[in-house]
This record gives C-alpha cells, sequence and structure tokens, in this order.
C-alpha cells in the first residue's frame, strides 16, 4: 500500500488547520505581553507622581504637593556669595538702608571680603575662629548642596558646610516672644500654597554676622524664607531681612535663588571648619602674608 | 633647569579675575593680583585641608639659594568640582606653579595653575559645566 503524497488533500487541510492555530496564538502572545506591560508600568514605582526617578529626564514634570524633601544644589559658584549677600555685594554698588548704628557696626566689622575688606589675619570675622556662621548666613554665605528632609512635625534642612542641621518646627506652633539667642534662631514654617513653604526665624544671636562682608543683625531680626517648588526638579529659594534695629526697611537678600533636584545617591561633600586646620592656615598663610599690611 | 626660577611676568588684572570666585571666605586683600609668577620647584607637602588647600614646594632662586614657597588653592570641595583630589600632588613632584604673590615680598602667593613635568595641567580654574541632566561628580556610584 502506497502512503499518501503531501500533495493529497487530506494533508493539505491538516496544514491549514495549523497555520490557523499558529497565527492565533502569536497573537495570544502579543496579546498577553502588552497586558503585562501595561500591568506592570501601572504598578510600577517610578510611575507614581514625584518619584525620584520618574522626573530625571522631564524637567517639567508636576511638581509633588506640599513636598520640598530631597538634596538640592545651587550650583559650584552661584551661592558662595563670597562679596556679601548675593542681592547685596559689597561692591560698592549695592547700598544697604542702614540705620546709624548699622552703619556703625558695619564699619567695626573687618571681613576678608568686599569693600571693607582686609587681609585674613586682620579680620575679626567670627568664621575665623570657627564660630558657627549661625543663620541666615548659612545660606548667604557657603551655601552648598543641602539635603531637606520632611517629617510629620518638622521641616529639617541639612547644609554641606560644617555639617549643621536646622529644625523648622510646621506643627503649628507660634514663634517665641521671648526667646533666648540660638546660632541658627527658632524657625516655624507653613504651606501657603501647594508649592511654596515658608519660614520665619526669631531669635538669632548678634554674634554672627549675616553675610561674608560683614553686615550685621539685631537681635530682634526677623528672617523670612520663600521655598517655592516650580516643578519637580526645581526650587526657587528667597530670604528677606526684616531688622528694624540696623536696617531702616526690610531688604531682599536671596531672590528665586535657583536650586536643582540632585538623584537620590547624591553624596553631599564634607566642608568642616576644623580649628587645628585653619590655626595651620593662619600660621603657614595668613600671618606672615599680612605682615606690614595695615601700616 | 629644574630647582631655577624661570620667569617673572606681570600680566593685566581682567586675566586674574577668574580666581577670584577660589577664595570663598578670605579676599585679595593680601594679594597683589596685577603680577603672576611661574615657579619651578619641587612639591614638599599637599595640604587637603580647610578652609584653604596649601601647596608647599621649594624653589631654588637666582642665586642659587632654596626658597620654601607657600601658595593656598580654595577648599577640598571647591577643588573637587575644579577636578583635584588629596592625591593631585605629593612630595618630590617636580612641578612649575603659576601663582599671585602676596603684596608684603614673602614667598607666599595663590594658586593659578599647575603644570607636571610630564605636562599634566592642574588649573584652579572651573570646568565647563556640564549637561543639565549629566551625573554629579559625587554622585555616590562614582
Amino acid at each position: 500500500m502506497k502512503g499518501r503524497s503531501p500533495s493529497e488533500p487530506g494533508r493539505r487541510e491538516d496544514r491549514t488547520v495549523r497555520g490557523i492555530l499558529q497565527i492565533r496564538a502569536r497573537w495570544l502572545t502579543l496579546a498577553i505581553a502588552f497586558g503585562s506591560l501595561v500591568f506592570l508600568s501601572a504598578c510600577s514605582p517610578t510611575a507614581q507622581l514625584g518619584s525620584p526617578g520618574a522626573a530625571q529626564d522631564s524637567k517639567a514634570a508636576t511638581a509633588p504637593l506640599h513636598d520640598i524633601s530631597g538634596t538640592w544644589d545651587p550650583g559650584p559658584i552661584e551661592a558662595i556669595q563670597a562679596d556679601g549677600a548675593k542681592n547685596y555685594p559689597s561692591d560698592g554698588k549695592h547700598d544697604l538702608p542702614f540705620t546709624p548704628l548699622g552703619e556703625k557696626t558695619f564699619k567695626a566689622h573687618k571681613p576678608g571680603f568686599g569693600i571693607t575688606q582686609v587681609p585674613v589675619a586682620l579680620a575679626n570675622d567670627p568664621m575665623d575662629i570657627c564660630d558657627p556662621q549661625g543663620f541666615p548666613r548659612i545660606v548667604l554665605h557657603n551655601f552648598r548642596s543641602t539635603e531637606i528632609v520632611q517629617t510629620a512635625n518638622q521641616v529639617l534642612v541639612l547644609y554641606e558646610f560644617n555639617k549643621i542641621w536646622r529644625v523648622i518646627w510646621t506643627d503649628g506652633r507660634q514663634l517665641p516672644q521671648d526667646p533666648e539667642p540660638r546660632w541658627f534662631g527658632y524657625s516655624v514654617g507653613h504651606w501657603e500654597s501647594n508649592d511654596t513653604f515658608v519660614v520665619q526665624t526669631v531669635g538669632t544671636d548678634e554674634r554672627t554676622w549675616l553675610d561674608n562682608a560683614g553686615r550685621p543683625h539685631g537681635g530682634n531680626m526677623r528672617v523670612e524664607e520663600r521655598y517655592r517648588r516650580v516643578d519637580h526638579d526645581h526650587l526657587e529659594m528667597s530670604v528677606t531681612i526684616d531688622d528694624q534695629q540696623m536696617y531702616t526697611k526690610p531688604w531682599v537678600a536671596l531672590d528665586k535663588l535657583p536650586l536643582t533636584l540632585q538623584p537620590a545617591d547624591f553624596d553631599i561633600r564634607e566642608m568642616q571648619c576644623s580649628p587645628s586646620e585653619t590655626a595651620a592656615y593662619n600660621r603657614d598663610m595668613a600671618k606672615p602674608a599680612a605682615v606690614g599690611a595695615g601700616k | 633647569m629644574r630647582n631655577r626660577w624661570i620667569a617673572m611676568f606681570a600680566v593685566t588684572a581682567c586675566l586674574l579675575g577668574v580666581s577670584a570666585p577660589l577664595s570663598a571666605h578670605h579676599g585679595n586683600a593680601a594679594y597683589d593680583t596685577t603680577k603672576q609668577l611661574a615657579l619651578k620647584g619641587t612639591v614638599t607637602q599637599w595640604y587637603w585641608a580647610n578652609p584653604h588647600c596649601l601647596l608647599k614646594f621649594d624653589v631654588k632662586d637666582a642665586k642659587g639659594s632654596m626658597v620654601h614657597w607657600i601658595a593656598e588653592t580654595s577648599n577640598p570641595p571647591d577643588m573637587t568640582n575644579r577636578g583635584w583630589t588629596i592625591h593631585s600632588l605629593k612630595p618630590g613632584d617636580q612641578v612649575t606653579v603659576t601663582l599671585e604673590p602676596v603684596k608684603n615680598g614673602a614667598p607666599l602667593g595663590r594658586v593659578l595653575q599647575v603644570v607636571f613635568a610630564d605636562g599634566r595641567t592642574l588649573s584652579t580654574q572651573l570646568p565647563p559645566r556640564p549637561a543639565a541632566n549629566s551625573a554629579k561628580p559625587n554622585s555616590a556610584k562614582q
């Protein structure tokens, strides 16, 4: 008995049925794969609004509400402010509204920068002996990479310089009426809108300078900080000084300073004012460099 | 020739303006910002510290006497941004240091550039800013 050749009608029918089944199987596979992708992308944490990885390449991504947490950077030189507060550098062109006492105190300060600068060995900057910069100088001089952490009742600000942190209370408390002076004062904050966090600070220590150019402040100074989350990756920071003892009217020291959100693995560098290293610098460099100066 | 003064020259202040942001805390008052010196010498110490790093090196002057120079840079975080590290220099390195001298004539200055014997150069100027979305130099992964 001879077997059927491939050209026989029964064999053709088998092949047709197999082909139809194969095509259906391919479609089914594609459908399952597509469905899986949709499901996985919906469940992925990076797809959630405001997650750190979601907006890595999308500057215009929507900002999370009531959230300024993360590590922020003002750039390598923009906020160093060596000549004084960025909006009012001590350059002879940006006059501050000093009261007579403010003018007198400013002239008594001997900074290393600005129009009243002296060689460092002749300066009386409290920072030269590693006294704390205090607030608001911490944001008006050597303001560098900064991490902001939000808890249920506080906003914590962690600064690169000297690894200093501030506590901004958000539990609804009022500022103290007669505070004991602190290097970094007392701060309370609230959300003015979904994207703007406003901080008031009082009780700062008069021994600190406002900035690197030796601008003074009194014990009753009030400082307002405004942080506006422009979009997911960008924050604007403004600082206003209100000190009737030293200035005839409030003035804006920082006006919408731009800060950029850094990756989650960003490692803030260490920059410490070390008394022993400072002593070595003064011995080897500052003092011999000032010999003969001021005579 | 090694360990000798090779040059002393004045330049315009505009060329020196780039160094102004380097000293974040200590200003220009002690320095003659109208002068630059290029000194060929031997490193004795690279002191990586705040508020300023110090480069110490020996230079033989025109009379053949050895002079010990000390020149400052900015602080470690700023120098890291400029490509320097704690290991950038070591005792014995032969270098040509370009600096701004202090006004009083002491062998002190502020570093503008260091060139090694093999031509490698370290500058105290900030390099061009990277593209907006590129990784930061102090990412934990690096």
